[in-house]
Parts: C-alpha cells; sequence; structure tokens
C-alpha cells in the first residue's frame, strides 16, 4: 500500500484550492455584472421588467444551488451549448450569485432617501441618469460591505459545484479521502483551507461596516 | 433539434416524490427545533460575562459561518468515524444541519439581544428578577420579535442547503430526483419539478414561519 504523508495531502488540496479561487472570481465578477442589470431591472419605472427581474430573484432565492447546477448541467445541452462541468459551474454559480447581489443592493438603493429620487427628478433627469448620477453612487457606499461578506457565500457555493463533477478543494478531498481512507484528516484539511479563504473576507466585512458607520 | 419534453413519465415516480419531500421537511423540521435552540444557548453564551463561554462560542460561529455546508456534513458522515462516532445517513444530516443553523441563529439572535435597550435589563433586575429570569421575559422575547424575518431566511436557506444530504445517501427530495433520473433517463424534466417542490417548500416555510410569528408576537413581528 502507498503511503501518503500529510504534505503529500495538504499539497494536492491547495493545488485544487486554485480551482476554487478561480471559480469564486468567476462567479463574483459576472454574477455582480449581472446583479448589477437585475437590479436595474428590479428598480425601474417599467411593469413587465420589475416582475421579471423579482420573479428571477424569487426563484434563485427559493431553490437550492444544487437543483439549479443539475439544471443548467441538463438544460444547456438542450439549447445547443455542449456543457462541461466547468461551463455548468460558471454559469449556475454566476446566476445564484446575480440573484442575491441583486436583491441586497435593492436594499441600498432603498436606502437613499426618496427625496433624492424626488430631488433629482425635478431636474428633469431621466431615470438612467437618476440611477448614474444620483442614486448608484450613494447606494454603492452602502452597499460594499454587505457585498463583501456575501463573497463569503460564493466562495462556500463552490463547493456545490464538486456534486456536478468540478475537480475543486472539495471534490480534492473526496477524491484524496478515496485513496488515503483518512476522511477525518482530509475533510478537516478541506475545512481549514475554505476557512482560510473565507475568515479574511468577514473580517473585512466586518471592518468595513464599522467604519461606514462611524462614518454616518 | 427541438426537444419534446416527458413529464409523463415522472407519474410512476410519484411515491418517490412524496418520500422525498417528507423527509426534507422532517430533516428540516427537527433541525429548525434543535437548531434554533441551539442558537438561543449560543447567543445567551456570547452575551454572558462569562468571558471563556464567549469565545468558545464565538469560534464555534466562525468556523461554522466561514466553511461550505457540504464540508461539514462530509466531515461529520466521513470524518467521525474515525474517532468511534458512527452516524446513520439522517442522523449525520440533522446534527449537519443543527450545527450549521445554530451557529447562524447564534448570530441573529446575539444581534437581536444587543439591540435591547439597557434600561429593559435595568427595570427588570430591579424588580429583583435573576439574570435567567431577565433573559427569558425581558430579553429573549423583544430579541426573537426582531430577528423573526432574518431567522425566518435562514431556516429556507438550511432546508434549500439539506438538498446536499442527498450526497451521503440521506434520501430526502434531491436524493428522490437523482434516483429517478437515474431510471427514466429524464434529467431536465426530474430536476426540474424537483425544483419546483423546493420552491414550493420555500413558499410554505415562509407562511409558516410569518403565522407563527403573528402568533407569538402580541406586537407583530417587525419588518427588516
Amino acid at each position: 500500500m502507498l503511503n501518503f504523508t500529510l504534505w503529500d495531502i495538504l499539497s494536492n488540496l491547495l493545488l485544487a484550492a486554485r480551482w476554487t479561487v478561480l471559480l469564486s472570481l468567476i462567479a463574483f465578477v459576472s454574477g455582480g455584472a449581472a446583479g448589477l442589470l437585475l437590479l436595474v431591472a428590479r428598480v425601474s419605472p417599467l411593469p413587465p421588467l420589475r416582475i421579471a427581474a423579482r420573479l428571477f430573484i424569487e426563484i434563485f432565492q427559493g431553490t437550492p444551488l444544487l437543483m439549479q447546477l443539475f439544471i443548467v448541467f441538463f438544460a444547456l445541452p438542450l439549447i445547443g451549448i455542449e456543457t462541461t462541468a466547468w461551463t455548468a459551474a460558471a454559469v449556475g454559480l454566476t446566476l445564484f450569485t446575480a440573484a442575491y447581489l441583486a436583491e441586497i443592493w435593492r436594499g441600498c438603493v432603498e436606502a437613499v432617501p426618496k427625496g433624492q429620487w424626488e430631488a433629482s427628478a425635478s431636474l428633469a433627469l431621466t431615470f438612467g441618469e437618476q440611477m448614474r448620477h444620483v442614486i448608484l453612487p450613494q447606494a454603492l457606499r452602502i452597499a460594499v460591505p454587505p457585498t463583501v461578506g456575501f463573497s463569503v457565500q460564493v466562495v462556500k457555493g463552490t463547493a456545490v459545484t464538486s456534486i456536478i463533477g468540478f475537480v475543486e478543494v472539495t471534490k480534492a478531498g473526496t477524491m484524496i479521502t478515496n485513496a488515503t481512507f483518512q476522511p477525518f484528516l482530509v475533510y478537516g484539511l478541506v475545512g481549514l483551507i475554505y476557512f482560510a479563504l473565507c475568515y479574511p473576507l468577514s473580517l473585512s466585512a466586518k471592518a468595513l461596516e464599522r467604519k461606514l458607520n462611524v462614518a454616518r | 433539434m427541438a426537444y419534446s419534453f416527458d413529464f409523463s413519465s415522472l407519474l410512476d415516480y410519484t411515491p418517490v416524490l412524496v418520500d422525498g419531500v417528507a423527509t426534507t421537511i422532517g430533516l428540516t423540521a427537527v433541525s429548525t427545533v434543535l437548531g434554533v435552540a441551539l442558537g438561543i444557548g449560543g447567543a445567551a453564551a456570547r452575551t454572558s460575562t462569562v468571558k471563556p463561554l464567549a469565545v468558545l462560542v464565538g469560534a464555534y460561529v466562525e468556523l461554522i459561518r466561514n466553511t461550505p455546508f457540504l464540508v461539514q456534513l462530509f466531515f461529520i458522515f466521513f470524518g467521525l468515524p474515525s474517532l468511534g462516532i458512527r452516524l446513520a445517513e439522517w442522523q449525520a444530516a440533522v446534527l449537519a444541519m443543527v450545527i450549521n443553523l445554530g451557529a447562524y441563529s447564534t448570530e441573529i439572535i446575539r444581534a437581536g439581544i444587543e439591540a435591547t435597550p439597557k434600561g429593559q435589563i435595568e427595570a427588570g433586575a430591579s424588580l429583583g428578577m435573576t439574570g435567567p429570569q431577565i433573559f427569558r421575559y425581558v430579553v429573549l422575547g423583544p430579541a426573537m420579535a426582531k430577528i423573526w424575518p432574518a431567522l425566518t431566511s435562514q431556516v429556507v436557506i438550511v432546508m434549500l442547503g439539506s438538498s446536499v444530504c442527498s450526497q451521503i445517501a440521506a434520501e430526502e427530495l434531491s436524493f428522490a430526483a437523482n434516483f429517478i433520473q437515474s431510471r427514466n433517463f429524464r434529467p431536465f424534466e426530474v430536476y426540474f419539478l424537483a425544483t419546483a417542490l423546493y420552491l414550493a417548500l420555500a413558499v410554505g416555510l415562509r407562511w409558516v414561519f410569518g403565522l407563527m410569528g403573528r402568533r407569538m408576537f402580541a406586537k407583530g413581528v417587525s419588518r427588516a
């Protein structure tokens, strides 16, 4: 039987953690962009857009990420897109992130006093101009801490992509466990790697929140 | 090539889906009761004057909140047997869900407790109430009323998160979906239906919590 040293296990987990980080970044950036579009639709003056955005958000917040990934994985081929674990994971996590960020940011937009909308409307700004010059700059400031806080959920969400066969740190942990028969050690290390990725994000979210409260 | 949808083949598997939904509801119900109880205890410990206890619970909260539920589940189901603790699939699922919800609800309830005005606690003390009495009668009620919407959201998240328990072969709704698609080879239809069922469960759960909130808190639940 082969023997695995602690370093063998840890180094392989850390190599796999690259993909966790990369997938998190992709999901966060593209999810953020999609979330911004969704947010604009959610607060737009056009009822059909508002309703569609609301429906999207309700559906993605009311169903498990795992089911979303499965559906993306099996539905994309139906519209002629070949799915790999990569595309399914990236698309699934992007949609999930977009729904949550749009809802978080909506709270921030609504925190901007109504008078600001009215004042900018009285200056004859269009909806787009109001958003760009008056509302978003103010909402953005409030939005930073919860957005950083949510990034933790994105990193943790990538663990679920292991189930559709994306090899990141959780999947690597499962594979290494199957070879070493040391689940306690391996999953313990996997947990610690996630903690090392997420805890700094949690801390900075908390610090940003404190800073913002002092500034107010 | 147009795909022809066929949901009719799912009809044969109705009992499997019903079992799956029942298990998901059961897992969620048990872990909600135990998890919120753990959260109340945790919040009491975190806000207590006994420093080591507060620090210990703080570490538990941070550790759980910064690691994925799936990894917690795997650690409990696959890892604990190394220590001689062997759990059935549903036991491991419940334990993982309780520990997970316990950490989040500790933090949520603590926020509610810290929002309680100091004067109320002093008023309770001036009536000769003991510490635990003050916590139970003065602090906890208003705190729960305040954080009820946040707690509701967290319970929904835990219910949805239970879908990954299929990975340790706990026979809940996702497990049922996997089981069916491995037989009728209609993964899209099966997962679509399972997702719709989860959505219905989430809406139902919010409704139940809304009802409970209105019953339990006379002044109504504050809207966050």
